[in-house]
């Protein structure tokens, strides 16, 4: 029962007291969440088809019309990490009486193969880990960093050289693969974990430092002025308070450059075979023997998806939070 | 505690001068108000003591040590800023415990001063919560624990009230000033309100256009302002001033009247070689007094009731606008004539070329 007494003399569109809130403006809320909710459903589609798929068996993969409902297999998997080998009739029918097959042994076993070992998938993710994981935290370091420099102290040819990063941004990355795969050659970085970090790193630094000033140039001032009059240094106000107040900033920079270094396929294609293959040029190659390997290729990029989802979801309360809540008022 | 002394220190940004070379000695103690108009170069200058901005030329001594070129760090002094520069990251707690961990300080030592400097101001019941939940007043207090929390060799304020209400304002102005006599630490406020100089400062030093127009004691820049800057600057309304001639029998204002000059000033008039007895005539709206029997004429232009007193806008004959102070119940029919005279010791004169005041 609502409380009269209390209830304002107008009408309140949004209140956090249920009973407040006119019948009008809840059914406007309620209508604007279902849209939301919708446009999220249809948005996931093929993201949740992808991760159905990669569950697929060969002929539910391609069948026609496509199965909503089907009998879950790791086939996709077993594909995706192991190297097989094709069996001949007789071998399938010694293996048929083997007892010492491990379950995905006997995955393989139903389309005539053996595992051999495992494939390279695994430490190719490995791989998109460490290099991008590595250049992320570089570029976002070094971008704070020179951020901050743009932010606070009169740097000679400030704009100029801000436009001049900038524009580093505006060269399509393709342009440059041959003559840095020509250079890399001779300096031994191609294929090399080094080289990828670096040149992920250069390529994020240009937009890091771009976003980041932004978020630093909003910090007043005055906070670190304070902290340095109560007896720091200015490095020590740049790390007590510069960097928590640009937490906001540091997360969105950071899952930009994450994002960009982990699906990055150009450079990896060109510059990258074995050692230090990432994921992205790798996925499209699971195709497999006799027929492109749907559930496998799914398989592949859910596993390729997931760190990324992982990310985004650790850092989603600084990515939502806009502006914090400052103690500076503006006059 | 300390005296801060400022020796012929100046700031220029390119070639335009922030603060043309200044001296000041600030005694141990004192609580120094510099005031202006904005863009006068008193926050430039209150910088240049913390040391946030590096001085041009010059020298600035705190006790005797040379600390033009030390960090603000090393200097040993609290600065509180106009929008407070809370950490907002950090509870009001923490906010005034940060200065003192610069220092190293232990922790059982930290929480105790916290405590003390929170029971000063009051704020003991608010210590847990962000300062984005506090309201302006607690946000100000927890900015001043914040400076007081490390005992400071001085205290400089830039506009510390500026962001606030104005009724809150008052509540605060009195509470820095009670601060400031129980503590008797040296400081420095910066302000553009006048009435706050007034209020607050030992002594006020007025600037205007990056120059020290004058040093002085609240009653010294209010009655016996150095120059014409001064005297419209300080007071609500200002000085009243008014071109006039010295003759013989007294100064003539615009449009006829003749007011009588005190022996003093008639003998410090002619002496300070005026040609031919042009001068500003000077006078406070208590100044006047409105009698049927007054030498000088007017017509009321407007009257505003003040509640305690009654302000008179009064048009002398050539249309200049003066302020008269009168008593609350007087009755004037706007348009009306009133006469008045001038009270002659509260009279001030200026050389008009120079704007400087004539001294007697």
């Amino acid at each position: 029962m609502a409380n009269v007494a209390n209830a304002p003399r107008q009408k309140v569109v949004i209140s956090t007291r249920v009973d407040k809130v006119s019948t009008g403006a809840r059914v406007t809320s309620s209508v604007r969440a279902a849209i939301a909710v919708i446009v999220a459903l249809i948005m996931l589609i093929p993201v949740a088809w992808m991760a159905m798929t990669a569950f697929k068996t060969r002929p539910d993969a391609v069948a026609v019309p496509p199965k909503v409902f089907f009998e879950p297999s790791f086939e996709g998997f077993v594909s995706l990490l192991t190297s097989r080998r094709q069996l001949t009739n007789d071998e399938i029918a010694v293996y048929q009486q083997r007892t010492d097959l491990g379950w995905a042994d006997q995955i393989a076993l139903i389309r005539g193969q053996a595992i051999t070992g495992p494939s390279a998938f695994p430490r190719q993710l490995l791989n998109s880990l460490i290099i991008s994981g590595v250049s992320t935290v570089f570029s976002v370091g070094f971008g704070v960093l020179s951020a901050y420099a743009f932010s606070r102290f009169p740097v000679p040819g400030k704009d100029d050289l801000l436009f001049f990063i900038l524009s580093q941004r505006m060269l399509p990355p393709v342009v440059v693969t041959i003559p840095i795969f020509l250079m890399y050659r001779q300096v031994g970085l191609h294929d090399t974990h080094i080289g990828m970090v670096l040149l992920y790193t250069a390529f994020n630094l240009s937009f890091s430092v771009w976003l980041l000033k932004g978020f630093i140039d909003e910090i007043p001032r005055e906070y670190e002025e304070a902290a340095m009059v109560d007896g720091y240094t200015r490095l020590q106000a740049f790390r007590r308070i510069v960097l928590p107040q640009a937490t906001t900033g540091i997360a969105a920079t950071t899952v930009f450059s994450l994002i960009f270094s982990w699906n990055e396929y150009a450079f990896a294609l060109m510059l990258t075979s074995d050692a230090a293959r990432t994921a992205p040029p790798s996925i499209p190659l699971v195709l497999g023997t006799g027929g492109i390997e749907w559930a496998a290729i799914a398989a592949g990029s859910l596993a390729f998806l997931i760190p990324v989802v992982i990310i985004t979801f650790l850092l989603r309360k600084h990515l939502l939070r806009g502006v914090t809540f400052g103690a500076i008022r503006k006059g | 505690m300390a005296n801060i002394e400022l020796r012929g220190v100046e700031k220029k940004f390119g070639d335009v001068f922030a603060v043309k070379p200044l001296d000041l000695t600030i005694k141990d103690g004192e609580f120094i108000v510099l005031l202006g108009p904005s863009g006068c170069g008193k926050t430039t200058t209150l910088r240049m003591i913390s040391g946030l901005e590096a001085v041009t030329v010059g020298q600035i001594l705190l006790d005797g040590r040379d600390v033009t070129w030390l960090h603000p760090s090393e200097r040993d002094i609290a600065f509180v800023f106009q929008f407070f520069a809370l950490y907002s990251h950090m509870s009001a707690r923490d906010n005034i415990a940060f200065p003192l961990q610069a220092a190293g300080m232990a922790r059982h030592e930290v929480k105790e001063r916290v405590a003390q400097v929170a029971a000063l101001l009051r704020i003991d019941h608010i210590l847990d919560r962000k300062p984005g939940a506090l309201s302006g007043g607690d946000q100000q207090r927890v900015a001043l624990a914040r400076a007081l929390v490390r005992r400071p060799a001085a205290f400089l304020m830039d506009e510390p009230l500026g962001a606030l209400d104005a009724e809150f304002r008052e509540t605060m102005r009195a509470e820095i000033k009670k601060l400031h006599l129980a503590q008797h630490a040296t400081t420095v406020y910066v302000t553009h309100d006048q009435i706050e100089a007034m209020a607050m400062g030992d002594r006020i030093v007025i600037m205007s256009a990056a120059v020290v127009q004058q040093v002085g004691t609240p009653t010294e820049v209010y009655h016996n302002p150095a120059n014409l800057f001064v005297a419209r600057f300080i007071g609500s309304p200002g000085m009243n001033l008014v071109k006039a001639k010295v003759e013989p029998d007294g100064a003539r204002l615009p449009g006829g009247g003749l007011a009588p000059i005190s022996d003093r000033w008639r003998r410090a008039l002619e002496g300070s070689g005026l040609e031919d007895g042009s001068v500003v005539l000077g006078f406070r709206p208590e100044a006047v007094q409105v009698h049927d029997g007054g030498a000088l004429r007017a017509g009321v232009y407007a009257d505003d009731l003040h509640g305690g007193y009654t302000m008179l806008h009064l048009e002398l004959a050539d249309g200049e606008i003066i302020h008269g102070r009168a008593a609350r119940d007087a009755m004037n029919a706007l348009g009306s004539a009133v006469r008045f005279d001038l009270d002659p010791d509260m009279m001030r004169f200026f050389n008009p070329e120079t704007e400087m005041a004539i001294l007697s």
